[in-house]
């Protein structure tokens, strides 16, 4: 696979939110409104091109068996400067993303990238793929955040964006609207992209 | 906002069903929608959550306040967390396996893949993030298992019946999950201010 597939994928074919379905938890959580799902998708895209690069560079010194700590481990590290540089640079953002940020740890995607693509394969390849990865996932949760702070809010990244004679829907800020909104995305993902059904 | 000076009984009551995990807190979702479309393994996965939740947080919970306070190693809470949760999933699992062999049977698979559920984890941080003494902790971790347990549970049933259902082509699979979730969730809502949670 060319090393420009490898950044793209992660873009729409193999999103991790809409397509695989990893990650939601910080999908639905932090997209209240999309200043914080801005910052949760650059949170996260820092654990995970970082992560996803030092797996691949000491990929063939861990042994097998011990490969789930040793990653854990380095994910860990990452997200500990991620959890104290937000506390000292961005108090507030750091408040609303609460306990979601020390749980990028447990975020199924930088697990499965680093498990299923950075250790097996180049650095280079693995920083793309780490990158792709994060760009999908940060455009989908700002898109949702978007969508939420808009329809609830009539506001976007805190910029009053609809008239003020719009009765702001408190569904879509409260937690039912961040289902609702994520299946319809999917819904219309599927009906774009997937031409035929074919799946 | 829990705290400690809240009764046990509240602070169960609000773990379990006004801020429930799943659906409220939106923590532990792949598990969720990974899990439910078949309600014999949520019942295993939730029996399991539950199990070892309680476990995981008193031994993070202790070593937090008796090992990482008095040495000032506080940055190093989201590793020794994990590891600790990991390490004590797996001596768990052999315990279990050795004295308790029917539980095992029943637990099974599920055991392993709740080292990555985020629930287990979320439920350290957040007994932490609160204040809570070791036996509130006990309590608003029971909460929190038995509410995953409950929404797990409910939405493997509607989930059966779903798969009956006559649905638009788009919609199927995994986007009507999600509208019916976004309705469950908002019944739960439901309970917000009940007895001044």
């Amino acid at each position: 696979m060319k090393l420009v597939q490898q950044f793209t994928k992660g873009i729409l074919r193999e999103n991790p939110i809409l397509i695989i379905m990893l990650g939601l938890c910080a999908a639905l959580a932090c997209s209240t409104n999309a200043t914080d799902a801005l910052g949760m998708g650059i949170a996260f895209s820092f654990v995970m091109t970082c992560s996803n690069v030092v797996i691949a560079l000491i990929r063939k010194w861990v042994p097998g068996q011990i490969r789930i700590p040793v990653f854990i481990t380095i994910i860990s590290t990452f997200v500990t400067i991620v959890d104290y540089t937000m506390k000292a640079y961005a108090p507030l953002l750091s408040r609303s993303l609460g306990v979601f940020v020390p749980l990028i740890v447990v975020n199924c995607i930088v697990m499965g990238r680093a498990e299923a693509f950075a250790s097996k394969n180049s650095v280079p390849a693995s920083l793309l793929d780490g990158m792709g990865m994060s760009v999908g996932f940060t455009l989908i949760i700002t898109l949702i955040g978007a969508i939420r702070e808009v329809l609830g809010n009539g506001t976007v990244f805190g910029q009053i964006l609809l008239p003020a004679s719009y009765q702001p829907f408190l569904f879509f800020i409260l937690p039912p609207g961040a289902f609702l909104v994520i299946g319809f995305l999917m819904a219309a993902q599927k009906r774009l992209f997937q031409k035929g059904g074919a799946k | 906002m829990i705290s400690n000076d809240m009764g046990m009984f509240l602070i169960f009551l609000s773990a379990m069903i006004v801020n429930n995990i799943l659906l409220i807190r939106f923590i532990a979702l792949c598990s969720f929608f990974g899990i439910s479309n078949s309600m014999q393994s949520s019942i295993g996965m939730g029996m399991a959550v539950i199990f070892v939740m309680v476990m995981a947080t008193t031994v993070s919970w202790l070593v937090y306040h008796y090992l990482l306070v008095p040495l000032d190693l506080l940055y190093l809470r989201t590793a020794s967390f994990i590891l600790t949760i990991a390490t004590f999933v797996q001596l768990e699992e052999m315990f279990i396996r050795k004295t308790f062999p029917v539980l095992y049977r029943a637990l099974g698979i599920y055991l392993p893949l709740i080292v990555v559920n985020c629930a287990v984890l979320a439920a350290a941080f957040l007994v932490i993030d609160y204040n809570l003494s070791l036996a509130k902790s006990l309590v608003y971790t029971l909460g929190v298992g038995a509410g995953y347990f409950v929404a797990i549970v409910m939405f493997a049933g509607i989930r059966e019946r779903i798969n009956l259902a006559p649905i638009p082509k788009s919609f199927q699979g995994y986007p009507i999950t999600f509208i019916t979730a976004s309705l469950m969730s908002l019944a739960f809502l439901g309970f917000k201010g009940l007895f001044g949670l």
